[in-house]
């Protein structure tokens, strides 16, 4: 295996990989979780808000599997990481399991009834559907900075020992507003460029405060981090290349120390840097009523976000915060060599063919649902 | 050291989210095909009525998709949630299919769903049967994926331990690709969601026969339920998994259990027809016994032993034995500094494939490496799965099978015959007979899962071994959660599938 490429490459290659996922995630998933999130608020008739619906129901089911592969792929790539972060952040994924499990059939069920109480109990559960795993999500992405309480026995079992209290910490709060204002602006410049008035104007209107909140919280965390909050820097040396045993290295938690990548390698800075200037574009576009400026600015702002969380904390994958020697990370947490450039190659020959019918998919089903034409775009679920 | 509430809550959540989310998805694989088939027809003709009978049928596809979709992201994330040990220790194999998956067949499902229920209009004909096509490959592939990773839990093979990384590795993935059971379970599970989708388009065009409704509609989907659903339930029967309890210990196990078979018979070995299994005096009372036919099922000739389960428990004790050393030997290459004493890796490689059995000790003691005759013994009666629920649940799988064959030559002689109306207590037997491929399902899912127990993945780790870490009140909260949301969604679907074939493809305004 490594004549063709060597183990750490591999392991690098496969960080990004998960990060691409995540942004696929964002970027596809995001929008309709975010209008998922919103869409009563804009729409306030039956009429409107199936228009709304009709944008993403042809479309949520395909982007919600880089959700699922992400999750797959941290399996196959990530063993120790998969099992560690789920069961680690048990609650929060629980929650997040039972808000995704509403969306399948909230879409196909609104419909099947004419009844207004009907409706409005679907309505709520696509709302929570969107809402919570946005909120969520941004949750336990911030509990990574704060490290999740587990070790490994000697059977190198991984023992949590954490409670659900520790995601209320103000900080990972803090990451669940990013995580919910970037997907709610997502949604909202998707909404404002798919939908016809008067509902666009109102998705142009909540884009905005998104935006703005985004921006603020975004802000913010990047300044608790500068100043208050404890980073984990790694103080032995570390094989690269080494076997995927998270036991063999000395951690230490330093103020501040979250920056360090981007003290060591400035250009970094161009991801939060993009991440804003982002916002300030949707924000822009959105005023201008370009819609599609707006969710073009908006797909920056996810990637962008992404990028900055996952730079901060590389080579961490999943800080321990009672072991912090046992931390994951990118050099120790890994599947073997062979398991990652077999996946490797799946993921070259399978991601361009998936990246290609989506993309037919979204061209098939361009155009713009107004209250007029909204019939020929209700398909029958 | 091993809290078993957290083993037994968390086996009991599997079992019930993994039962429930086998309700709808072999109907998803059979719906997906008889649409595809449906609307092949229609190309092909141009006839109106195969594109509504397309439509109406999909209708009922997509409620019962939505619960597949729903319930199977708890499949996913489980593993990690529940099964934190197990996906450290296996992940680098089982893993890998769970991405592929996700990669070749959930995305190619989920992209073109959308499009089959939206893109009526907006493509052409041949175009949406491309589309409809790629939703029953995607759904099918998806099968093959997750039972290429079921299958290596039932017969690990292309695989080794690492004492650095303390986890299986990765060491074929060709061997895990083209694993036999795997590829057993494959052509039986799929074919068993084929019949599932047949009996159900099977028994709701009957009632339609029945109260004189759609008559041209209901006759041609029967028509295709019957002509589908025979290849079907002759393919899982014939092609069923019998082929691969061939392979491995575990699998013999099986057969053993099913067959309640403590003792090995001289060969060829009869099948026990009936009998009541009694656990605690290891025998079974009042067998009926059919001659050679267990010797020629299971071992393909008539001068191999089927070994019972006695046999097969002295080996599992000599593994366990064996399994010691490779545990001791193991705790020492942990402790000491590379490169390794060369002693004691030559005994733990020697011993290595043992190893797991070593690990059904950690029920028994602290220290499987002090462990004594009498832990050894019962480590290794432990190996033996629930003999009456594996026999019994066999049988009725079995049973069903056979009469789902009956049912669609009948329907099949029918059919071509045009000789419906003049049988109403066929078509009664037929609507009657809609529960039926869902308990086959079930009980097979018992057969193949329980059965396979008290491994995780065989021989390799003990499924007590394989749980998080976490705490009871945290499984608690998540399996009570789960009862009472799946149980509130059921009522949902079963509420909107029974509203939606009353109503009819005429009440839907599909004729």
């Amino acid at each position: 295996m490594s004549t063709l490429m060597d183990y750490a490459t591999l392991r690098v290659i496969w960080w990004l990989i998960l990060g691409v996922l995540l942004m696929g995630f964002a970027i596809t998933d995001g929008f309709d979780l975010g209008l998922g999130a919103s869409f009563t608020y804009l729409g306030r008739t039956d009429a409107e808000r199936r228009a709304l619906l009709s944008t993403i129901e042809p479309v949520w089911e395909g982007n919600q599997v880089w959700f699922v592969l992400g999750g797959g792929s941290a399996f196959a790539a990530w063993p120790l990481l998969y099992a560690t972060s789920f069961s680690g952040l048990y609650l929060a994924m629980f929650l997040v399991l039972i808000a995704l499990i509403l969306r399948p059939v909230g879409f196909t069920y609104r419909g099947k009834l004419t009844d207004a109480r009907w409706r409005a109990g679907w309505d709520i559960a696509l709302t929570l559907g969107g809402a919570l795993p946005a909120l969520l999500l941004g949750v336990a992405f911030a509990n990574l900075f704060l490290g999740v309480p587990f070790h490994f026995d000697n059977l190198q079992r991984p023992v949590v020992t954490g409670s659900f209290f520790s995601l209320l910490h103000p900080f990972a709060l803090l990451g669940g507003i990013i995580s919910l204002s970037m997907l709610i602006l997502h949604g909202n410049t998707y909404a404002a460029l798919k939908v016809g008035e008067p509902m666009a104007a109102r998705a142009r209107l909540v884009g905005r405060v998104a935006a703005v909140v985004f921006l603020l919280t975004f802000l913010g965390a990047g300044f608790w981090v500068y100043s208050a909050l404890g980073g984990y820097e790694v103080t032995s040396v570390m094989d690269h290349a080494g076997p995927s045993d998270p036991t063999r290295k000395t951690v230490a938690i330093v103020t501040g120390a979250w920056l360090n990548n981007f003290r060591l390698w400035p250009l970094m800075w161009a991801a939060p840097v993009c991440a804003v200037v982002g916002a300030l574009g949707a924000y822009v576009s959105l005023r201008a009523q370009h819609a599609g400026a707006a969710f073009m600015a908006s797909i920056l702002v996810q990637g962008a976000t992404i990028l900055t969380g996952g730079f901060a904390l590389f080579p961490f994958l999943l800080p321990s915060s009672t072991h912090p020697s046992q931390s994951l990370t990118v050099w120790d947490a890994s599947s073997s060599a062979k398991t990652l450039l077999l996946m490797l190659a799946a993921v070259l020959v399978f991601l361009p063919i998936i990246l290609a019918y989506t993309g037919w998919v979204f061209k098939v089903l361009r155009g713009r649902v107004t209250l007029e034409n909204l019939h020929d775009h209700e398909g029958g679920y | 050291m091993i809290d078993f509430d957290v083993v037994t809550l968390s086996r009991l959540q599997f079992a019930l989210t993994a039962l429930y989310h086998f309700l709808f998805v072999p109907l998803t694989l059979g719906l997906s095909m008889i649409l595809f088939v449906m609307e092949s027809v229609y190309v092909m003709t141009g006839r109106v009525i195969w594109k509504r009978m397309t439509q109406y049928w999909g209708v009922l596809f997509g409620i019962n998709f939505a619960m597949g979709v729903a319930t199977g992201i708890t499949m996913e994330f489980q593993f990690g949630t529940n099964w934190s040990y197990y996906s450290h220790y296996v992940g680098d194999i089982f893993g890998t299919p769970l991405a592929l998956e996700g990669l070749v067949a959930f995305f190619l499902e989920s992209t073109f769903v959308g499009l089959f229920f939206f893109g009526w209009d907006k493509v052409s004909k041949i175009g949406h049967l491309i589309i409809t096509g790629l939703v029953a490959l995607g759904s099918s592939l998806s099968a093959l994926w997750i039972l290429i990773a079921n299958g290596w839990m039932q017969h690990p093979v292309g695989a080794r331990f690492n004492y650095h990384t303390m986890r299986m590795e990765l060491s074929s993935f060709s061997e895990v690709l083209f694993n036999p059971v795997a590829q057993a379970k494959f052509v039986h599970t799929v074919a068993a969601g084929y019949v599932m989708g047949s009996v159900f388009v099977l028994s709701i065009s009957a009632w339609y026969l029945l109260r004189g409704r759609n008559v041209a509609f209901a006759k041609r989907s029967l028509a295709v339920a019957a002509s589908f659903g025979l290849a079907c339930s002759i393919s899982v029967v014939v092609l069923g998994d019998e082929s691969g309890y061939l392979d491995g210990e575990n699998q013999k196990m099986k057969v053993a259990s099913i067959e309640a078979e403590w003792k090995t018979a001289p060969p060829p070995a009869s099948f026990t027809l009936f009998g009541f299994p009694d656990v605690a005096a290891r025998t079974t009372h009042a067998e009926v016994k059919i001659p050679w036919l267990l010797g020629l099922i299971a071992t393909r000739s008539i001068d191999q032993p089927v070994l019972g389960i006695y046999d097969l428990v002295a080996r599992a004790r000599s593994r366990v034995v064996s399994g010691i050393e490779a545990y001791s030997a193991l705790q020492q290459l942990r402790g000491s500094a590379e490169p390794p004493d060369a002693g004691v890796l030559q005994r733990f490689e020697g011993n290595q494939a043992d190893l797991g059995y070593a690990l059904l000790l950690l029920r028994f003691t602290d220290d499987p490496a002090t462990a004594t005759s009498q832990q050894i013994d019962a480590a290794a009666w432990s190996t033996v799965p629930n003999v009456p629920v594996l026999f019994w649940c066999f049988r009725l799988m079995v049973g069903l099978g056979l009469f789902f064959i009956a049912l669609f030559a009948t329907a099949f002689y029918f059919a071509t015959r045009h000789r419906f109306e003049r049988h109403p207590w066929f078509l009664k037997l037929a609507f009657f007979s809609l529960p039926l491929p869902w308990i086959a399902i079930e009980v097979g899912w018992i057969v193949a899962e329980y059965g396979r127990q008290p491994w995780a993945v065989d021989g390799v780790l003990p499924t007590f071994l394989g749980v998080s870490r976490t705490s009871v009140g945290n499984v608690w909260m998540s399996l009570t959660g789960f009862v009472i949301f799946y149980s509130a969604l059921a009522v949902v679907d079963a509420f909107l599938l029974v509203r939606t074939i009353r109503r009819g493809p005429e009440g839907l305004g599909y004729l």
